[in-house]
């Protein structure tokens, strides 16, 4: 019989709070995590927001580090620690009781440590290339997250780490989807961290005119599919959750909060940045994803958008959403969790999936905000401004990279 | 400068980098303090900057305690 996977844990550093339930409660009611930035100075960007993670302290949840240990993880690893650590506990998982081999951890990001890469050019350029911290390399490759969460929690499996930009997070969850069919592990901590706003960070961004330019109204500046968007807001944090092989989850007795049932993947062959404008390949991924879940399209009730808030992504998006879905394209609702956190790049894909499931647990959509003005080109039902009560059999969400990845996801409640 | 001088600046850098307070001349590194290859590098690290020296590569074998580090400051400031 084909093994089922379901998630037992979940863990989130988010603009919008560092634990499920402040996530859910923001998230619910349509509150916005985009302020000016506090981590440097941004005077003179052209960008001067983002949606930055608040109070953070990894001592909070790892309560044996050392103070000197914080300044050799960069930001985005400790994100993952954290966020990994309240995954851990919230599945009530005993690690002593388990094969350390049958765990694993799959921890994408899009960038990696670009915070230390860029204080390390800094000090290389002002200071001489003697002084550039011996740690670096350790503190700027995208895999040092995994290789993190796999130390803290003593977990000898499978170890991975996609990079493939915004969708890289969708792709983790993915990849340990089918290791774990596979019969591979029993569990994999499985999401994304990401930790870019910095100067050089949002240069990037901005200077490929991705991000918005809404510096004066914040909290209006991510507004997915409606007519005034004008680009992303970087958004920064972590998600992890514990995917589980549903036999084990029964046989310990843990709490199921929704099973992951499909993955779908397909790559555009076009462009480096712009969508396919045709919406084929993102719709390809989509159709995989229910093809291989046997997933009936009626009974599909909720998609988690990409909704980057960029005038491309969000008007081939919805395209792509009535290729596949047809007339009860506009029956379904639609909401874009970037609006109220911004685009977590790489951890991306495991925020919403996280969001996704609080949503399908708690019978409860949640809106896509800054609905003000309607887009004839983005005609769905994108849950304006306020969410509602519904019931979800089936989720998808989707996730697209820069470099043409397209991931669709696909969860079920469990019941 | 003096020899308390170098050990001022010294402890300095090394509580700064290692978190480590409590330590004698003799300790080794690895082996007493528990530091790894990284952790004595970044310690190294500090002290070209602080005492503005340079070590090249092939003096770094010839710091292993604190007391050839004292030492090989000392025979340069």
């Amino acid at each position: 019989m084909e093994k089922r996977v379901v998630v037992t844990g979940m863990g989130i550093i988010s603009p919008l709070g560092n634990n499920l339930e402040e996530f859910k409660n923001n998230i619910f009611s349509g509150n916005s995590g985009i302020e000016r930035i506090k981590a440097f100075d941004p005077t003179g960007l052209d960008v001067q927001i983002a949606a930055e993670v608040k109070n953070f302290d990894l001592r909070n949840f790892d309560k044996e580090i050392k103070v000197i240990e914080l300044k050799r993880i960069d930001r985005f690893s400790q994100f993952a620690i954290a966020a990994s650590l309240s995954a851990f506990y919230d599945s009530l998982l005993d690690l002593n009781k388990i094969d350390p081999y049958r765990v694993g951890v799959i921890i994408a990001s899009g960038i990696g440590g670009i915070i230390s890469l860029e204080e390390g050019i800094r000090t290389m350029i002002n200071k001489g290339p003697n002084l550039v911290s011996p740690y670096l390399s350790a503190m700027m490759i995208p895999n040092m997250a995994s290789g993190w969460v796999s130390m803290k929690l003593k977990i000898n499996g499978y170890i991975s780490c996609p990079t493939t930009a915004c969708s890289a997070s969708a792709n983790a969850i993915g990849e340990a989807l089918e290791v774990i069919k596979r019969g591979e592990e029993d569990i994999i901590f499985a999401g994304g961290a990401e930790a870019s706003i910095c100067p050089i960070g949002i240069t990037s961004f901005s200077q490929a005119k991705a991000l918005s330019t809404r510096n004066d109204q914040p909290e209006k500046a991510s507004r997915p599919f409606d007519k005034l968007r004008n680009g992303f807001v970087m958004g920064e944090g972590a998600g992890v959750l514990v995917l589980e092989e549903l036999e084990h989850a029964k046989k310990r007795g843990a709490k199921i909060y929704a099973e992951v049932v499909s993955f779908g993947q397909t790559s555009d062959a076009y462009h480096i940045t712009a969508p396919e404008p045709t919406g084929i390949p993102r719709a390809k991924a989509m159709e995989i994803a229910l093809m291989k879940g046997k997933v009936p399209k009626d009974e599909v009730d909720y998609i988690n958008a990409h909704g980057t808030s960029t005038p491309l992504n969000d008007k081939v998006e919805s395209d792509t959403i009535k290729q596949v879905f047809g007339d009860r394209a506009y029956k379904i609702p639609i909401s874009s969790t970037k609006s109220m956190i911004g685009h977590l790049l790489g951890a991306a894909g495991a925020v919403e999936a996280i969001a996704t499931i609080l949503m399908i647990k708690e019978n409860f959509v949640h809106p896509t905000i800054n609905q003000e003005e309607k887009d004839p080109e983005c005609d769905l039902d994108y849950i304006p401004n306020v969410g509602r009560e519904h019931k979800i059999r089936y989720a998808l969400s989707n996730s697209f990279g820069f470099g043409g990845v397209n991931t669709a996801l696909i969860f079920k409640k469990f019941d | 400068m003096t020899k308390e001088e170098v050990m001022e600046k010294f402890k300095k850098v090394f509580v700064e980098k290692t978190g480590i307070e409590d330590f004698k001349e003799e300790d080794k590194f690895i082996d007493d303090l528990g530091l790894d290859s990284l952790g004595v590098m970044d310690v190294i690290t500090g002290l070209e900057e602080e005492f503005n020296i340079t070590v090249p590569d092939s003096d770094i074998p010839k710091i292993k305690d604190i007391k050839s580090a004292l030492d090989y400051i000392s025979s340069k400031v």
